[in-house]
């Protein structure tokens, strides 16, 4: 029996090479791992070893010759006998198909614990608590850990310090050091810890200081969380949270004011949610905690102390994709998320005053987007403009305009404006700060403006 | 072959031996086919060969129990021969084809198996290092004795997310054995241009984690080691460093020419130190085997991964629907 040598291909690109040099010549006996020829490819020149043993007994492609493609012939080797025979060979590959068949069959059905989750129903009877948005995150996480020992609480400060903005309160009284972990300060290392652990089935919450910290950890949370489940071909997946402050807090500078949910939104495997009121956060956080895939949970440190209603309804959880709307108006539809909705409810009052009645959506979630009900809305209102903290380059308002021009395109009456923070690193001046954020008369402006009025 | 030094360990027995053979000759061969397969445009990409390697992980699996996990960089299908996962769904996945352990979706550096407890095939180098740490926390954290072996190499050893990981598994004494395979080369950069001091398992000390250089291509060496590092990790007593000795005899991946060592150097590890020679000259000179038995195990091997690549042609590629799939859970 004979085997052809084929010219092989020696990089990711190669399609055709030169045969340099031959190191061995006709009748010459190789075993596996002898190095047979050099050959020139796009990049190097690579030495080409023997995969089977045998007797060189043709060379078909001589020294020197160029542009040889891959794959084809370039000497034939002489087998001494020891080949199973084809014949073995074909009916083994059959079985084995046939194998590979049944399995691929049972293509696994997507599914999403958190679709099946429905909004719960908050009427004017339903009686109602105020708590901060801190109270409410914490509650959250206290509830989940007492219904599932696999969740814990990892990050720095969060046990004996009780949180660095106190928001884990209370839990290392509760749940014990097990699961209440202080870490030492690196981000990197326990947010791959954390996934490694959710990998073999724990749910770990990853408090980060802020998510400006998140950025020492972030291939951990891109590479090895979003996209394990892909690559596994769904075996396993990280089914955690990431959560902490996000985006600007009050004259802490550049590099502990930026807003990270267009980064993480970018992100297919990630979701992403950014809560604004105390209810939302509650529910929002024991949805993310349920979540088996991992969840970007954007806090804000502002809207930390700030007060809402909180519904005295049991297990109260929100479900992801679902945008909240605030307020009904016929006029224009002004979309923000998290903190960006203290401008856009502001504005929405202002511009009421004016004889403008805006109609005002929370995201809630940016990942999945709620993307029915703003072309609902814009379709209604036939104007729109988006509000939120962050960047204005490649800003989740910059995605909305796309979307909408592409789906409600005939719907609109004018050009969607963004209204976002500055395109500069965030001044510590008091009044420069005050500048580069979004304002509430930025967005009045802006709304007045797709209004022509 | 007169060179060649030969074990001197002799309290092991022939089965023991017979396994070690075949395990690693195994690899060798699926690895030698794997480039082949590479060679005819049937793998793309980046396909990184474990030859020379086999007996740093043929050695450690040896002293795993069942439930102990492992996890490792791109330089993996070694790792998951080792741990009993089907040269079949292997090699397709090298193929990127449909009966591949990630249905063709992971390729080459990205593979997986729940059922044998393999966590990877990770792509970013040494990120595997604090996922081995953590899937070792679960296993602390859910109470039972099992281990987790995470490998890394000697190019890994100098990412800043060791020492944060190193740290923490000290500090809560996580059952995780640190491997660091030094084959000496971090792609094209020698051990020698890349860490301020030649012995890496010395770096677990300000750590306070133990740690041993092992003579990695003889494998009767790396499991006495793994046997040991076991040991501390299943009573309680946290992390430990085994820094392998090791060579690889082909390029960093697929497309690496090798230019920054010499041809000589490679022979030299080749003729004198390959560990399933010395296994074999072990095997005959202590009358285990005869020349008749090694062949028949070489024949059966050599069955397996002509198998295997067959599968991996034949395999379909995934349904296009795939590409939409897997994304959530």
């Amino acid at each position: 029996m004979t085997t052809e040598i084929l010219m092989p291909a020696l990089s990711p690109t190669m399609e055709e090479g030169t045969l340099a040099k031959w190191l061995v010549k006709e009748g010459d006996k190789v075993s596996a791992g002898d190095i047979l020829a050099e050959i020139e490819t796009d990049k190097a020149t690579m030495e080409f070893e023997a995969v089977d043993e045998g007797t060189i007994s043709r060379i078909l492609v001589s020294e020197g010759s160029e542009g040889i493609k891959v794959n084809s012939a370039i000497a034939i080797l002489a087998d001494d006998g020891e080949n199973i025979s084809d014949l073995e060979l074909s009916d083994i590959s059959n079985e084995k198909q046939t194998l590979a068949d049944t399995k691929n069959s049972k293509l696994k059905v997507e599914t999403s614990t958190i679709e099946s989750i429905s909004e719960p129903e908050w009427t004017d009877a339903t009686k109602v608590n105020q708590k901060t948005v801190r109270e409410a995150l914490r509650d959250a996480m206290a509830e989940e850990m007492r219904r599932d020992e696999k969740v814990f609480l990892i990050g720095e400060e969060v046990a004996e310090y009780q949180g660095a903005y106190k928001v884990s309160q209370g839990l290392l009284e509760e749940f014990g050091s097990k699961r209440v972990i202080d870490t030492p300060i690196t981000e990197h290392g326990f947010a791959g810890i954390a996934t490694g652990a959710s990998f073999a089935g724990l749910r770990p919450i990853v408090e980060f200081m802020t998510f400006n910290f998140a950025m020492q950890a972030i291939d951990q949370i891109v590479n090895s969380a979003a996209k394990t489940l892909y690559m596994s071909g769904g075996q396993m997946g990280a089914p955690m949270v990431f959560r902490g402050p996000n985006g600007a807090a009050a004259r802490v500078g550049a590099q502990h004011s930026q807003d990270y949910t267009s980064w993480y939104a970018h992100i297919p495997g990630l979701k992403v949610a950014a809560p604004y009121s105390a209810s939302d956060a509650k529910g929002l956080l024991k949805s993310a905690i349920r979540d088996d895939n991992p969840v970007i949970f954007l806090e804000n440190e502002i809207l930390y102390g700030r007060s809402f209603d909180l519904p005295d309804i049991e297990d109260y959880i929100i479900p992801f994709g679902k945008a909240r709307i605030w307020r009904k108006g016929t006029d224009l539809t002004i979309v923000s998320f998290g903190i960006g909705m203290q401008y856009a409810l502001k504005a929405a009052e202002e511009l009421a005053a004016q004889g403008i009645e805006a109609e005002v959506l929370d995201l809630r979630t940016i990942r999945p987007i709620d993307y029915e009900t703003i072309i609902q809305s814009v379709s209604k209102t036939n104007r729109c403009i988006t509000v939120e903290e962050g960047f204005p380059v490649v800003s989740i308002g910059n995605h909305l305009s796309a979307y909408v021009m592409e789906h409600a395109f005939d719907y609109l009456d004018a050009p969607i404006i963004n209204c976002t923070g500055k395109d500069v690193p965030m001044p510590y001046a008091a009044n420069l700060e005050k500048l580069a954020l979004v304002t509430t008369e930025e967005v009045v402006s802006a709304a007045k403006k797709v209004c022509y009025r | 072959m007169t060179s060649r030094k030969v074990s001197k360990k002799t309290n092991v027995n022939k089965q023991e031996l017979l396994s070690f053979y075949k395990d690693m000759l195994l690899i060798r061969r699926f690895e030698e086919k794997a480039g082949q397969l590479y060679g005819m445009g049937l793998i793309g990409g980046f396909c990184h060969l474990y030859i020379g390697q086999e007996a740093v992980v043929v050695g450690l699996e040896a002293s795993a129990e069942e439930g102990d996990k492992r996890i490792t960089s791109y330089r993996d299908h070694g790792h998951m021969l080792a741990c009993g996962m089907d040269p079949n769904g292997v090699m397709a996945e090298l193929t990127g084809r449909a009966g591949g352990y990630s249905k063709g979706k992971g390729g080459s550096m990205h593979m997986f198996s729940k059922e044998k407890n393999f966590y990877g095939g990770h792509g970013i180098v040494g990120a595997q290092v604090p996922l081995g740490a953590g899937l070792a926390f679960a296993d602390k954290y859910l109470e039972n004795d099992r281990v987790t072996f995470t490998y890394f190499g000697d190019g890994a050893a100098n990412q800043g997310q060791v020492y944060e990981t190193f740290n923490m598994a000290s500090l809560w004494k996580l059952p995780v054995i640190f491997v660091i395979e030094n084959n000496q080369y971090a792609m094209g950069t020698s051990q020698l241009r890349s860490t301020s001091t030649p012995d890496i398992y010395t770096r677990g000390s300000g750590f306070d984690i133990p740690g041993e250089a092992v003579d990695g291509m003889d494998v009767l060496s790396v499991k006495a080691a793994g046997d040991k590092a076991v040991k501390h990790c299943r009573a309680g007593k946290g992390p430990y460093i085994l820094e392998i000795k090791t060579y690889r005899y082909r390029g960093h991946s697929m497309s690496d020419p090798a230019k920054y060592r010499t041809r000589e150097e490679v022979q030299k590890m080749r003729e004198e130190r390959d560990a399933i020679e010395n296994i074999r000259s072990i095997l005959l000179t202590g009358n285990h085997a005869s020349e008749d038995d090694l062949k028949s195990i070489d024949k059966e091997i050599k069955k397996i991964v002509n198998e295997s690549a067959e599968f991996a042609k034949a395999s379909p590629e995934p349904e296009l629907n795939e590409l939409y799939t897997d994304i959530y859970a």
